[in-house]
């Protein structure tokens, strides 16, 4: 008897132990279900996607996603719809505003920082070589 | 002299923007809401006290409001009661309760018992209103002025210091918040 109930859930599609087993007619937007709810926080645990949450609040986010999506509403519409709420805590993946803009914007700063103390150093370095009379061999010994 | 300038500001800049971050790194686990300064959300809902009625946002135009989102199995809720009863004696601003995805029974059960601070309770049983407001986890307090716009939020149990710290000298003067 154990054996077989152990067996019957060996065999079992995955769907039995997901957590979420929510499957949309169109299969474009059951991907785009799936992928939007592994972007989203759940805001009660905080490090787990709406997807991978068993509390209540995140099952209800997953159905406003559901619902918004049959609605026809865009990616970017359910993300807005969300950080209107939630803020933009929500989104794992950061968006560019105003606020974060300079945070986005620094890797390039110091490129171009880093780059001009670079150009100047040589510049500076090319400019000592014509008065440089030592040949370079004779540096090293 | 002259090539100390350059490390000194660019330290002077690194201090302060630490210090910033510092200053302003919330509490982990506190999310500022984006509703902060914008406009209440809309809400017509059964009324706790008789199911037949209806609660809704337009009744509450012109006037300031507490909106205290709650649940008969949260027990920062029963944590926070007693304040909730004082701010209603208090009488300076109404309370309006919101019971998300509670049982109607059970949580008029618990007013019966604990005593009713709410001038009208509204019963959020798909969660649908909660998460127009933001609401991650019960209970949070929302303070609403006239204009109905949101001025404070606050997460957790509801203490007499928030109270008299946080919420207090938001409110008006004098309007008592009946007005």
């Amino acid at each position: 008897m154990r054996r077989s109930v152990l067996l019957l859930l060996m065999l079992a599609p995955p769907a039995l132990w997901a957590l979420d087993t929510t499957v949309l007619p169109d299969p474009a937007l059951q991907a785009r279900y799936v992928a939007l709810t592994h972007e989203l926080r759940c805001m009660q645990c905080q490090n787990e996607s709406i997807a991978d949450s068993p509390v209540e609040l995140a099952a209800d986010l997953r159905r406003e996603v559901r619902e918004l999506l049959i609605a026809g509403k865009s990616d970017d519409d359910v993300r807005n719809w969300m950080a209107a709420r939630y803020g933009d805590f929500i989104l794992f993946r950061p968006r560019v505003s105003w606020r974060n803009a300079w945070l986005w914007g620094a890797p390039g700063a110091l490129l171009l920082i880093g780059a001009f103390v670079a150009w100047r150093i040589v510049r500076d370095r090319t400019r000592l070589l014509p008065g440089d009379t030592d040949p370079v061999d004779e540096d090293v010994a | 002299m002259n090539r100390f300038v350059l490390p000194l500001a660019i330290f002077v800049l690194l201090a302060l923007v630490l210090a910033i971050g510092i200053r302003h790194s919330p509490d982990k686990g506190i999310i500022t809401s984006p509703l902060l300064g914008k406009a209440a959300p809309q809400f017509s809902l059964p009324n706790l006290a008789d199911p037949t009625h209806t609660v809704s946002s337009a009744s509450l135009k012109g006037r300031w409001y507490l909106f205290n989102v709650w649940g008969t199995w949260c027990g920062g809720c029963r944590e926070e009661h007693e304040t909730l009863l004082e701010v209603n004696r208090a009488g300076v601003v109404p309370l309006i309760g919101l019971d998300w995805k509670d049982d109607d029974t059970r949580a008029r059960e618990w007013l019966a018992q604990l005593g009713n601070p709410y001038e009208v309770v509204a019963i959020d049983r798909s969660g649908r209103t909660a998460i127009d407001w933001g609401v991650y986890g019960a209970p949070e307090t929302f303070l609403v002025n006239a204009d109905g716009i949101v001025v404070y939020k606050h997460v957790g149990a509801l203490t007499r210091e928030t109270w008299t710290r946080e919420i207090l000298p938001r409110l008006p003067a004098a309007t008592g918040g009946s007005s």
